[in-house]
């Protein structure tokens, strides 16, 4: 285990990631202020000693607003990471344990879904639904399903030959045993790597279609809403549009760092351009 | 070759075909009476009569989802009931703004990333290096419509070279309409260019180790010229496959960031066809988002046959 020492931006990563995990988690028990407390008295405050990082157009104190908003984006993508693995990765395992008609049905299926960018999902439920978090949630996932359904085919494939699965297979396993007892802990670390990319990948998305409206919804806030609300102002208070877009670009380069290190850290081999997905 | 080329275009109407129908399923089956969901619960029921017939619901939907795909074939995309337009026409008035804005910010970010990247693998482990991938590292992290408005304030308020927003057409001003376009194109394409940048530096770094280099230098040629005249024709191969799936998320880009400079384009015609619940003009816009999408990837698939003839021979895929 001593090559994870080697790795400082692994721990950078996944220090400032944690740091605003656990800034999203305190936000549920706890914020300077209530978000939905309006005080139009207030607005437009800069930082100071009572609102440490000032309040936005309607009063609102911004540090509770990007500590709830960071809550709403994390959880958002983790959702759609959890929608992704959750079907991509079994369906890769099928796809590289039975091999033929099911292979190839997986690998159009999922050139199919790469045709559906995540804004053009979230169109078509917002069209139907009207918007919500939930569609954002969704298009995300079903955009993930696809990555996370190549990334588990491509690792399975490369254990597929390995010996201690002719032996599972001469032990009288079936395929779908084969895939689950031995193939899927040995890809983990790979579907782990990639949840990671796709959950900064779908921070990013999540602050896309929040920010023209197919997203989060107020009285919630998230990172791209909080965007969306500057939009008006952002000429006389550019403060209400950075301070937003600084916390996601802190957060999205965090994941990468981890990502990457994580992948470097488990698999030196690994060091490829994966990952380079967009998502909105 | 032939084959190779019957089987990509196969894919791509069976792909357009498919989405169609998920797409027709999802607008016109699902909301049931889709003249009451346009119109609403307190629409009278003689409106809603009048919209049926207007929207041809009276037919049984196979009949419906056939006349709408052999109508686009014939370029009617259908009425917009609330612009009281054909839908092809708004299309095409906003694809005018959206896809010089999205060509732009490609060949933005080719012109960007690319010599960054060769720049960097040349330059492994140096400074220079360093400092490009930190560049691409952060390029990545930022959401393209915040650093349009992150470019809005300095290069619009700051220094007032161009425009804050706002579109003049074509054909009134085109010097003035391409000015609009500069800071949006650029806000596009920082992202792109820093995934271009990383892609273009692993691919050389990992052809500079190949033994058709090695040959190249023992018969005198410089690393330089090497790497020039062999490597990057090489090493755009992966480019190219990034470049296809970049485009697409361009056009994805292009819709939400034209919000932030009030671009008259193709988003703007969505979101406000969404909260108008004209679902013909949605149906229209989404199906030509998908064309734009599955066209690029057909394209790509296509440059990568002439490439690397190995693929077009072999049994594809």
């Amino acid at each position: 285990m001593t090559h994870w020492r080697l790795h400082p931006s692994l721990w950078l990563g996944l220090g400032a990631g944690l740091f605003f995990a656990l800034l999203a988690l305190v936000s549920l028990v706890w914020t300077p202020f209530p978000i939905e407390e309006i005080n139009i008295g207030r607005r437009f405050q800069g930082p100071g000693p009572v609102h440490w990082l000032g309040t936005d157009h309607l009063g609102r104190d911004m540090t509770s607003l990007i500590m709830a908003g960071t809550f709403t984006s994390f959880l958002v993508s983790a959702l759609a990471v959890a929608i992704g693995a959750g079907i991509g990765v079994p369906l890769g395992l099928l796809a590289a344990s039975w091999g033929g008609v099911p292979e190839w049905l997986v690998l159009r299926f999922s050139d199919f879904l790469f045709a559906f960018p995540a804004i053009i999902v979230a169109i078509l439920i917002t069209a139907l639904f009207g918007p919500g978090a939930i569609n954002a949630v969704l298009a995300i996932g079903i955009f993930n399903i696809p990555v996370f359904a190549r990334v588990a085919r491509g690792g399975a494939l490369s254990f597929k030959t390995l010996d201690f699965i002719a032996a599972a297979r001469l032990a009288g396993m079936g395929n779908g045993e084969i895939a689950f007892r031995h193939l899927l802990p040995n890809i983990m670390s790979l579907v782990i790597v990639q949840g990671t990319i796709q959950l900064s990948l779908g921070i990013l998305a999540e602050a896309g279609l929040s920010y023209v409206g197919l997203g989060t919804q107020p009285p919630a806030t998230s990172l791209g809403l909080m965007l969306r609300d500057a939009q008006g102002v952002f000429l006389i208070h550019p403060w209400l549009s950075v301070l937003p877009g600084l916390s996601i670009v802190a957060i999205v380069i965090a994941l990468n760092l981890a990502g990457d290190g994580l992948r470097d850290a488990i698999d030196p081999r690994l060091r490829a351009e994966s990952g380079t997905y967009g998502a909105a | 070759m032939t084959l190779f080329l019957v089987r990509r275009l196969a894919g791509f109407a069976v792909t357009l075909l498919v989405a169609a129908a998920v797409i027709f399923f999802l607008l016109d089956l699902l909301p049931g009476n889709a003249a009451r969901f346009i119109l609403g619960m307190n629409a009278s029921p003689e409106a809603v009569a009048r919209l049926h017939a207007q929207l041809g619901l009276d037919a049984p939907a196979h009949e419906r989802f056939f006349g709408w795909i052999g109508g686009m074939l014939s370029g009617d995309f259908g009425m917009s009931y609330t612009q009281n337009a054909p839908v092809a026409q708004l299309i095409a008035e906003r694809l005018a703004v959206t896809l010089p804005l999205t060509v732009l910010a490609m060949v933005l970010s080719m012109a960007i990333g690319l010599p960054l990247g060769i720049l960097a693998a040349r330059r492994r482990g140096k400074p220079t290096d360093t400092g490009i991938m930190l560049l691409a590292q952060a390029g990545i992290a930022v959401p393209n419509f915040w650093f349009g408005m992150l470019l809005t304030l300095v290069f619009a308020v700051g220094l007032r070279w161009l425009p804050t927003g706002g579109f003049t057409p074509w054909n009134e001003d085109p010097a003035a309409a391409a000015r609009g376009l500069i800071l949006p194109g650029l806000a596009l394409a920082l992202p792109q260019a820093s995934i271009l940048a990383r892609v273009m530096r692993t691919a050389l770094i990992d052809v500079q180790g190949q033994d058709f280099i090695r040959t190249a230098r023992a018969k005198g040629m410089t690393m330089g010229e090497a790497v020039w005249r062999h490597g990057v024709r090489n090493a755009l191969l992966p480019v190219l496959t990034i470049l296809g799936l970049q485009f697409a998320f361009l056009i994805a880009g292009t819709i939400i960031v034209e919000n932030v400079f009030y671009l008259p384009g193709l988003g703007r015609l969505i979101f406000t066809a969404i909260s108008e619940r004209d679902l013909i003009l949605v149906r229209g816009a989404v199906i030509v988002l998908i064309i734009g999408v599955t066209l690029t990837m057909l394209l790509v698939d296509l440059a990568y046959g002439l490439v690397d003839p190995r693929l077009s021979q072999g049994a594809g895929r």
